[in-house]
């Protein structure tokens, strides 16, 4: 039997794929009649997408969120409907809402489509790790709402918090290298290299990346970390907790041998204020220049 | 076929079928969406009698679809099963031993790992596409290693299974290793497995394809009885083991290759069930692998039916469910054939 039957089998799958995958046009639903122009009933997938909607004051009219969204504690309490990449699209239109606000990198794919195609409306907000997109976040959150001047406040306040930042940055004479680690346990630790979110809140901090010889999130090396010779670590709180806090993190291999290890110079991070890139970015990159600059001292904000 | 298994035969799929039935009920009546059955079912029929739009979008768009879907995942998985069993004569093997399952999680893990680079198809497919061609090249590789001189062997197709499976998984883990939290989070739910994909279009795909290769593989049943009696023995009956091996193979590969593709990985279906209706309908695989059809669907509509349920509205992958109902079950049926071969 020369033809192999898999390859067979594969060409009629490849052949019969497409005919089959016609898309049956799907019905929508008209379930709003007119064009609501203030959403009532909310669902928001993603966390820096919940702070925005509740910094907004239209945390009320939340009725669900995703498992990402951990702050503000108001948010937790909401039902659940999964991690924002994987959400149950019957989850969320069983909690009947007039508008989900997505992250754009919210999946899947195909439970966005399932959303709307019940003819709720979903909106999707560009996701994004740097100011602009915190900036274009509570932007776009608003105009969602339908409520475009209610941006105003929360960006001024976004504002006057970097100004502060920049405030102190001019007063900083230091400029530490700066290990920036995501941990999960001690069997996954990644550094921070060359773009990354890590990276980009070393910069605001007015400090310079050891990880910037590498590009990406990288697997922590000892050798690498000892190359890098880090005078602070800076990780989430979250992954401090799961090596076991301070003691834990300075056993980690090379760490002994560096500036950071000697000095045992760490510092831990909210990492819902800073790594989600939400409304409280200002103020938590403040809170990291006060941290990784003693100069700063006491005549810093808190 | 002993008498008492023959007698059997008709209550046993009749049950089957209503668990089936009863499955797809239920299916329909539970969720994350209060919508009970008597509602669905007035929805559903009498679409005029004061339904909900949105209540109906929910049915015929979300549960039906998945419904049908459950069914035809879960009985395709199931009849793989039989089918491997079969042909390895053994009623441990399943079909992740030719690398179907590993190759489709390297296929899937790529995607999840490039989703930068690579382009992306519509309807999010370049995953459930990357992981049903993994699939199919594991199996092909395995195939392909295990020939010699034109001839596989039962072992010779293990031992390739197990090194392409270990060389699958390794690479898994390098892009795991590689992987920012995201796509390790994506990574390690696909491997869990779920239903959530099932959306019309993609039932539309899996429907016919699962069914020919299903329908196909029910044709291979008096082969695979014989080569229960042995492969020479199946020879002398006039059967080419050669050939058949190759086609059972590349059948089973498109039955959990398109399956898996869309659900990722859902263990414990294949082996299970096969297993557990052997001991009720006879080793007969023209009852036998109908009878896992039933039976792999009644199970996959059941867990998934939970799965939706138990942390509603979020969803639990409904791989971690089969595992956990099937694992105990065939420890259950070890220990009872450890007992009776001891008696």
């Amino acid at each position: 039997m020369p033809a192999p039957t898999v390859l067979r089998s594969l060409v009629l799958a490849v052949a019969l794929a497409p005919a089959c995958a016609v898309p049956g046009d799907s019905p929508a639903p008209a379930a709003q009649a007119a064009e609501v122009t203030a959403p009532q009933r909310i669902v928001t997938l993603g966390n820096s997408i919940t702070e925005a909607v509740f910094a907004l004051g239209a945390g009320d009219r939340v009725v669900g969120v995703d498992l990402s969204s951990l702050y503000p504690d108001a948010a937790a309490a909401l039902p659940r409907v999964g991690y924002y990449r994987q959400f149950s699209a019957e989850g969320v239109l069983g909690l009947r809402p007039d508008l989900v606000l997505a992250s754009s990198e919210a999946g899947p794919a195909a439970a966005l489509e399932q959303v709307r195609g019940a003819g709720v409306r979903l909106e999707l907000v560009p996701a994004g790790e740097n100011l602009d997109a915190a900036r274009g976040n509570i932007t776009a959150v608003a105009a969602a709402l339908g409520r475009p001047e209610a941006a105003a406040e929360v960006l001024a306040a976004l504002a006057a918090d970097l100004a502060e930042a920049d405030r102190l940055r001019a007063r900083v004479t230091s400029r530490p290298r700066v290990l920036f680690v995501y941990a999960r346990g001690p069997g996954r630790l990644l550094v921070a290299g060359r773009d990354t979110t890590g990276a980009e809140l070393v910069r605001l901090a007015a400090a310079e990346n050891a990880g910037d010889a590498l590009t990406g999130m990288k697997p922590w090396s000892a050798e690498a970390v000892v190359a890098a010779a880090p005078d602070v670590v800076v990780l989430p709180t979250r992954g401090l907790e799961s090596l076991g806090g301070v003691p834990g993190l300075l056993a980690l291999p090379g760490l002994a041998e560096t500036p950071a290890g000697r000095a045992q110079r760490v510092v831990a991070i909210d990492d819902l204020k800073l790594l989600g890139f939400g409304p409280r970015i200002g103020q938590g990159v403040r809170e990291l220049l006060v941290s990784l600059h003693p100069e700063l001292g006491e005549g810093a904000a808190p | 076929m002993s008498a008492g298994t023959a007698r059997r035969v008709r209550p046993v799929l009749l049950g089957l079928a209503v668990l089936v039935a009863l499955g797809v009920l239920l299916e329909l009546a539970v969720g994350a969406a209060p919508l009970d059955l008597p509602h669905a079912v007035a929805c559903l029929f009498a679409p005029d009698a004061g339904c909900d739009p949105g209540d109906r979008y929910i049915l015929t768009a979300l549960r039906l679809p998945r419904a049908l879907g459950a069914v035809v995942v879960g009985a395709g998985l199931a009849v793989a099963g039989c089918a491997m069993q079969g042909l390895f004569r053994n009623p441990l093997a399943d079909p992740s031993l030719v690398g179907i399952s590993s190759g489709a999680a390297l296929g899937a893990g790529l995607a999840i790992a490039l989703d930068r680079l690579l382009p992306v198809l519509p309807g999010g497919f370049t995953q459930p596409v990357l992981a049903f061609a993994g699939g199919l090249a594991a199996t092909w590789v395995v195939h392909a290693l295990a020939r010699v001189r034109g001839q596989t062997s039962v072992v010779g197709l293990l031992l390739a299974g197990i090194a392409v499976s270990a060389l699958a998984g390794s690479a898994i883990g390098l892009l795991g290793y590689l992987a920012d939290d995201r796509q390790l989070r994506d990574l390690s739910l696909w491997l869990l497995g779920g239903l959530g994909g099932l959306t019309r279009d993609v039932v539309l795909i899996l429907v016919p394809l699962v069914t020919l290769a299903g329908v196909l593989l029910w044709r291979r049943a008096r082969d695979l009885d014989a080569l229960l009696l042995g492969e020479a023995e199946a020879f002398h009956l006039g059967v080419d083991v050669e050939r058949l091996r190759r086609r059972v193979i590349a059948e089973v590969a498109l039955a959990v290759g398109v399956c898996v593709a869309f659900t990722g990985i859902i263990g414990f279906v294949g082996l299970v069930v096969p297993h557990l209706l052997r001991g009720l309908v006879g080793p007969r695989h023209r009852v036998l692998v109908p009878a896992a059809a039933l039976g792999g669907a009644a199970l996959m509509l059941f867990a998934d039916a939970a799965a939706r349920t138990i942390l509603a509205p979020a969803e639990l992958p409904v791989g971690i469910l089969t595992s956990l109902l099937g694992a105990p079950v065939f420890l259950a049926l070890l220990s009872r054939v450890r007992a009776t071969e001891l008696s």
